[in-house]
């Protein structure tokens, strides 16, 4: 599994994918938190980093099935998944080493952003007069976010030989399982049943541990989520 | 015995590829799997290396049932799949060391097996390019040396030698027999020569089923039992069907004939006899041999069926 996980790493970083993904990461949240006008931090007034963590669900929608969308895909294609299958690995070795690999990759993208937090820390008046609970909650939500935006695209991946195809449905699922259900909730016929329906997606429990109150229902939510998707590629890879 | 197969099948929806194989293969055996294309060579050969279930039948991979403990047999299994897949972003020398690592060996073995593997196959000029760099030959050495990162006591190798040059082809020959003195070797190929040339044995697969399982010994006996024979005259077909010891004449045209025999070794003699004793012109008499092709053809040729 380790030698998986570093194989993975390696083909990332020695590849054009991680940079354009890593500067496309940071050049749009950037912007956004410092300095498009409608939602800058500094014309706000407040010394909080939600401007950050309202957009990053949204790229992290397209980062997470474009850093996955290769790993099963393109074994497919090439055929080498065969080799990987027929040494002494168990597939959930493969998919758990496969999985981690794209873990790492997230978080030290998100560990980056990490300078606005510090930045914000010294901004404020007086310097360190900021929420740190909802900050360090928020990054615990946003990670535990991507790891299910990962899951889903691992498995996405699994299931197709074209990686665009991969990065499409992944983008797809990604996004319906994270505002899909909150657009449900505001049909009127299905009123009565609005705050089940909303707990279903992810935006809810994503929310609530942005608010700094890491509650162990909302960490155990998105952690079988991520399970469930890597069940899902699992059965995939055994199907074939 | 280092690859045991028992009742092997393997059937897609309805479709039956694969039905009810039986053989072995021993340590120090080279044996060649043959069949034309869709025979279902690569579906055995991906059952045996634990990447598609059988739907019925046991394989067992040194002692190991692979289904039952799927890793200790894989353990022991070098493979080369077909069309040899490689990660072309890799370099040659960090793709054998990744291999090893996945075979379970540990960082500093993998590095220490990586060198060997590229002094035995060859590929000590090209260890520092990228696998898509290499040339086909290149890339047949790397999968080969792949395979054996691990030092397996069976090899499995899927038409090692497609595509390849003249001299590349003897390179690998040379090196998949210098090999199979201590291995157990099965490998799948279109090349008669190729099989005459290493194989101790032959297995011939058609539509799923095995056809033949022999000897290179034993195929040299094939066929003997058979003598083509020519007269100057017309043959009197009744009278030569009293000499004892044949079993079936065939005419193939008025002064020629084969001869089915018991025995190939008695036949020599009744025959000048014969001939003697009709006033006849024996012009031609011959063993037939067949080639390791002809029979190929004669158990694979379907084309005079009918499809139903």
């Amino acid at each position: 599994m380790i030698a998986m996980l570093q194989k993975e790493l390696q083909a990332f970083f020695s590849s054009l994918m991680a940079y354009v993904i890593i500067g496309f990461f940071l050049i749009l949240t950037g912007l956004w938190v410092w300095i498009f006008p409608d939602t800058n931090i500094l014309d706000t007034g407040y010394a909080d980093l939600s401007p950050l963590f309202r957009l990053a669900p949204y790229v992290l929608m397209f980062l997470a099935p474009a850093i996955t969308m290769g790993l099963f895909a393109e074994e497919l294609k090439m055929g080498t998944l065969e080799l990987l299958l027929t040494s002494p690995l168990t597939t959930i070795q493969i998919i758990l080493g496969k999985y981690l690999a794209s873990l790492v990759i997230i978080a030290g993208i998100l560990l980056l952003t990490s300078i606005y937090g510090v930045s914000i820390y010294y901004l404020a008046s007086p310097i360190g007069n900021i929420d740190i609970a909802a900050l360090i909650g928020s990054y615990i939500g946003l990670l535990l976010l991507a790891s299910v935006f990962l899951a889903i695209g691992l498995s996405t991946s699994a299931c197709t030989q074209s990686q665009v195809v991969a990065f499409l449905i992944g983008t797809f699922v990604c996004f319906l399982l994270y505002q899909g259900f909150d657009a449900w909730t505001t049909l009127k016929t299905w009123e009565k049943y609005s705050l089940f329906i909303a707990q279903l997606g992810m935006l809810y429990h994503y929310e609530a541990l942005s608010r700094g109150v890491i509650d162990l229902r909302d960490v155990l939510y998105f952690c079988s989520l991520s399970f469930l998707s890597l069940l899902v590629t699992n059965l995939a890879l055994r199907k074939r | 015995m280092s690859i045991v197969v028992h009742k092997l099948s393997k059937h897609f929806q309805h479709k039956i590829v694969v039905d009810q194989l039986d053989f072995q293969v021993e340590k120090g055996q080279i044996v060649g799997l043959l069949g034309p294309n869709g025979a279902g060579k690569s579906t055995t050969m991906r059952m045996l290396t634990g990447y598609i279930p059988p739907s019925e039948g046991e394989i067992h991979i040194c002692n190991h049932n692979l289904n039952k403990s799927p890793l200790k047999a894989k353990k022991n299994i070098g493979y080369l799949p077909e069309h040899n897949p490689l990660y072309t972003e890799m370099y040659v020398h960090e793709y054998l060391r990744f291999m090893g690592t996945i075979h379970g060996l540990g960082k500093s073995k993998s590095i220490k097996r990586a060198q060997e593997v590229v002094a035995q196959c060859g590929i000590g000029d090209m260890q520092n390019k990228k696998l898509g760099a290499l040339s086909r030959g290149y890339r047949q050495r790397v999968g080969l040396a792949q395979a054996l990162i691990h030092d397996p006591a069976v090899l499995i190798l899927d038409e090692p030698t497609a595509g390849l040059d003249p001299n590349q082809l003897n390179y690998i020959r040379g090196v998949i027999k210098e090999l199979g003195r201590e291995k157990a070797i099965l490998f799948s190929t279109h090349i008669m020569q190729e099989v005459e040339a290493i194989c101790d044995r032959v297995l011939i697969l058609h539509q799923g089923t095995l056809r033949l399982s022999a000897t290179l010994d034993e195929l040299a006996q094939y066929g003997s039992d058979q003598f083509i024979v020519s007269f100057k005259e017309p043959i009197p077909v009744e009278q030569l069907q009293t000499l004892s010891g044949i079993k079936k004449i065939e005419l193939l045209d008025a002064h020629t004939c084969k001869l089915y025999v018991n025995h190939s070794k008695d036949i020599y003699e009744p025959i000048f006899h014969f001939a003697k004793l009709h006033g006849l012109t024996l012009q031609r008499m011959e063993q037939k041999k067949e080639t390791l092709e002809d029979i190929f053809t004669q158990l694979t040729n379907t084309t005079h069926v009918q499809p139903n």
